[in-house]
């Protein structure tokens, strides 16, 4: 049985020492033990590969894991399992489960299946209502008692300004996030699409960019109005970003994300009326995706987030308006950044690390993640192969939903090694257990 | 010649006039006393309807009956659809009774295009939500170019609920492919503006539109859209978007009024406007069935070497 595990000659990018060149880096049992060049193997289990990119585990502020619930979708296991295929070490889960985690008792179910499955560090986002409804507070309080820290009633958005205000409000005494899913509900029922050229060729409704400008306003009011900590998710339109990059130079406590599908499909993509590319907020035409792109890249949205939405066959192959919207994107994100933001040169590659995995870590006050990459610090790393070709949909899925919207795409970047406090969850590409 | 006919938009302006001009001969069997002609014996064709449409499925159903095909009409009233079957189990049913086309109406736009991904039959869209009707739109151009030398240079306002409408989009993308200019009438609330992307001219006032009509299109005013105010009432939208006995005046003396049925008399046409000589309605609905005859001869027996069967030998066999 080797002692550590010794990553040979790895470029380590470690945005939170400023850290960006080869070097070695040896892990004992839970923790980073040296981090340097030339450090001995001494009875270390050595990783070595051409090109090897070492940093600091990925962090998901978006996923939906769909336990307790709807397990013909996912499972936690199976969800972490795709996390930690994906390279992520903590994934922040979605609380539109049956029961709705709305009250400390699902959280606690939650965090125990998580622990049974071990394969990725899972905390759970509480509604922000009662059964998501949208009308009572839940019992906020009592879930950050739980270790709850951002509250969102995502895949309905919180309509109500009152209980938005209140919402922002009360969550300032436990420092809590409040994050919404933007979407004005009336300008949006029915959509099937985003409005505009191909929604009207397609004859889908449509949901115009301002359904979303609209509340995404309105909760940076909000949010100026109570000094509240406002997260918005899956920000879709170029204006949101806007008002977002305003607000935060006003002040205003707020941050935001946006998903690998925004940043990368399109509206055009409809065309042919894939059921996987209905998604929700719905893929826009390119001023908006650029205007995304931009925002990631200023700083304007804080993260990646990958809004990793499982459904099953079944309820996918359907008539494109009777099927689930939402895509998977726990496997995907890292592959889809590489290729399409840092092969471009959009972003760099610390500042995709930055926006995968040490923004979200802070956002998220998970301190164990994100690095730096340093002695003492807990060994949740991801290293992966940037260069490494393979097309979605051709190898393994980890996930049990194959509802990618990018299948059938070549994406470069392959992760090697996933791993959570000193022990592989990937090894050589393989989830381990 | 194409496999599926999915979109009017998939169609080349050759496409169009190839589909139009073997329509041709086939109207000439509409007239016989015997309607049948041999060119489809053997073959099979589902009419698959997830939407209640009486012209639109007896107007495939004859097509292929005049063809000598074998039909199958699926309705999902009492059928394995009102059971739960979901829309690939039932289409894979068909294909393994060995249908050849498969013709499907449905309420989800993208419908066929989703079933042709499942199936090997060739697909017919007969309507799928606000989406397209395209044997509509080419049993119009088909009506249109039996009153005019050519299409090319025409203008036709479309009049009325564009924006929900699978028979206006396919018409609107089908015209400005074969030369012809469109105009869309209607309140702003039902025009969709990106439209004039398609090559359309958009108005809120029908009656400066009149004069410079060839054709006038009139749309079903769908009573439900009411529910959803895009409009605030029937008698509203009549006032100032009906074909009235005044306003058939005002358009030139060739043009035509057209309608793709079922009509609402005193609503979008006026009772009498509807019984002119001028208004091809009925012409419409027969010519339908040359359009779907060709069309499914086209896409199931022709490879196009051979000329349009339409005629004389087969017409004989039979």
């Amino acid at each position: 049985m080797p002692d550590g595990v010794l990553f040979r000659a790895v470029r380590l990018v470690d945005p939170a020492s400023g850290h960006d060149g080869v070097t070695d880096v040896l892990v004992r049992d839970e923790t980073i033990a040296d981090v340097g060049s030339g450090l001995a193997a001494s009875g270390a289990e050595v990783v070595e590969e051409d090109g090897l990119v070492l940093a600091p585990g990925l962090v998901d502020l978006h996923a939906h894991l769909r336990e307790p619930g709807f397990e013909h979708k996912e499972t936690i296991e199976t969800g972490s399992r795709a996390a930690a295929a994906g390279g992520y070490t903590a994934v922040c889960a979605m609380p539109n489960t049956d029961p709705v985690t709305d009250n400390a008792a699902v959280v606690s179910e939650v965090r125990t299946l998580a622990d049974k499955a071990g394969l990725c560090d899972v905390v759970p986002a509480g509604a922000i209502t009662r059964g998501q409804r949208g009308e009572t507070l839940a019992d906020i309080g009592e879930m950050v008692e739980g270790g709850v820290r951002l509250f969102t009633d995502d895949g309905n958005c919180v309509g109500s300004s009152r209980v938005m205000r209140l919402a922002l409000e009360y969550a300032k005494a436990f420092d809590a996030i409040i994050c919404q899913h933007a979407q004005d509900e009336e300008l949006t029922r029915g959509w099937q699409a985003h409005e505009g050229h191909y929604s009207a060729l397609l004859g889908l409704a449509g949901a115009p960019a301002e359904a979303e400008e609209i509340v995404v306003a309105r909760d940076l009011a909000l949010a100026r109005l109570t000094g509240g900590r406002l997260h918005v998710t899956h920000v879709s339109s170029s204006r949101s970003v806007e008002l977002i990059a305003a607000a935060k130079a006003a002040g205003v406590r707020v941050t935001a994300d946006v998903t690998p599908h925004h940043l990368v499909l399109l509206d055009e993509d409809l065309v042919g009326f894939d059921t996987n590319f209905r998604i929700n907020p719905p893929l826009r035409p390119v001023e908006h995706r650029d205007a995304l792109r931009a925002g990631l890249a200023s700083g304007a949205i804080d993260a990646v987030a990958t809004d990793h939405a499982p459904h099953a066959p079944e309820e996918k192959q359907r008539e494109f308006d009777q099927a689930p919207a939402g895509t998977t994107g726990l496997e995907t994100a890292l592959a889809a950044i590489l290729t399409h933001l840092v092969e471009p040169g959009v972003i760099d590659l610390a500042a995709a690390v930055d926006r995968l995995s040490v923004r979200p870590a802070a956002i998220l006050g998970l301190g164990e993640h994100g690095g730096p990459v340093a002695p003492g610090r807990p060994a949740n790393l991801v290293a992966f192969d940037p260069a490494a070709e393979w097309v979605v949909g051709e190898r393994p899925v980890r996930s049990m939903a194959t509802n990618s919207a990018f299948t059938g795409r070549a994406l470069r970047g392959a992760v090697r090694y996933t791993m959570l406090r000193g022990a592989f969850t990937v090894r050589a590409g393989e989830p381990q257990a | 010649m194409i496999k599926h006919l999915l979109s009017i938009d998939q169609l080349s302006r050759d496409d169009v006039e190839r589909i139009l001009d073997t329509a041709e001969s086939f109207r000439e069997v509409g007239t016989r006393v015997i309607k049948k002609v041999p060119a489809l014996r053997g073959r099979t064709i589902v009419n698959l309807f997830y939407e209640n449409s009486t012209r639109t499925r007896f107007s495939f159903e004859l097509a292929a009956k005049r063809l000598s095909a074998d039909v199958l009409n699926f309705s999902t009233g009492g059928s394995s659809v009102s059971k739960g079957e979901s829309l690939k189990d039932t289409a894979l049913t068909m294909q393994a009774m060995g249908a050849d086309a498969i013709v499907i109406r449905h309420s989800s736009s993208g419908a066929p295009a989703t079933l042709s991904k499942w199936v090997t039959a060739s697909v017919v869209n007969a309507g799928d939500g606000t989406h397209e009707h395209p044997t509509q739109a080419l049993l119009d151009l088909f009506t249109i170019r039996e009153h005019f030398p050519t299409l090319d240079g025409l203008h036709v306002g479309i009049v009325g609920d564009v924006r929900h409408s699978r028979v206006a989009r396919s018409l609107t993308l089908a015209l400005p492919k074969m030369g012809a200019g469109v105009t869309l009438a209607g309140p702003p609330t039902l025009l969709p503006p990106e439209a004039e992307g398609w090559g359309a001219a958009l108005s809120y006032d029908l009656e400066a539109v009149l004069p410079k009509l060839d054709v006038c299109y009139m749309l079903r005013v769908q009573q439900e859209r009411q529910g959803a105010q895009f409009f605030p009432s029937v008698r509203e939208y009549s006032r100032l978007f009906g074909l009235s006995r005044d306003r058939v005046e005002m358009l030139p003396e060739h043009a035509l009024v057209m309608h793709p049925g079922p009509m609402n008399r005193g609503v979008e046409i006026a009772s009498d406007v509807a019984d002119l000589p001028r208004a091809v309605i009925t012409d419409q609905v027969a010519n339908g069935i040359a359009v779907r005859m060709s069309l499914l001869y086209l896409i199931l027996g022709g490879d196009g070497s051979r000329p349009a069967v339409a005629g004389e030998t087969g017409a004989r066999d039979a």
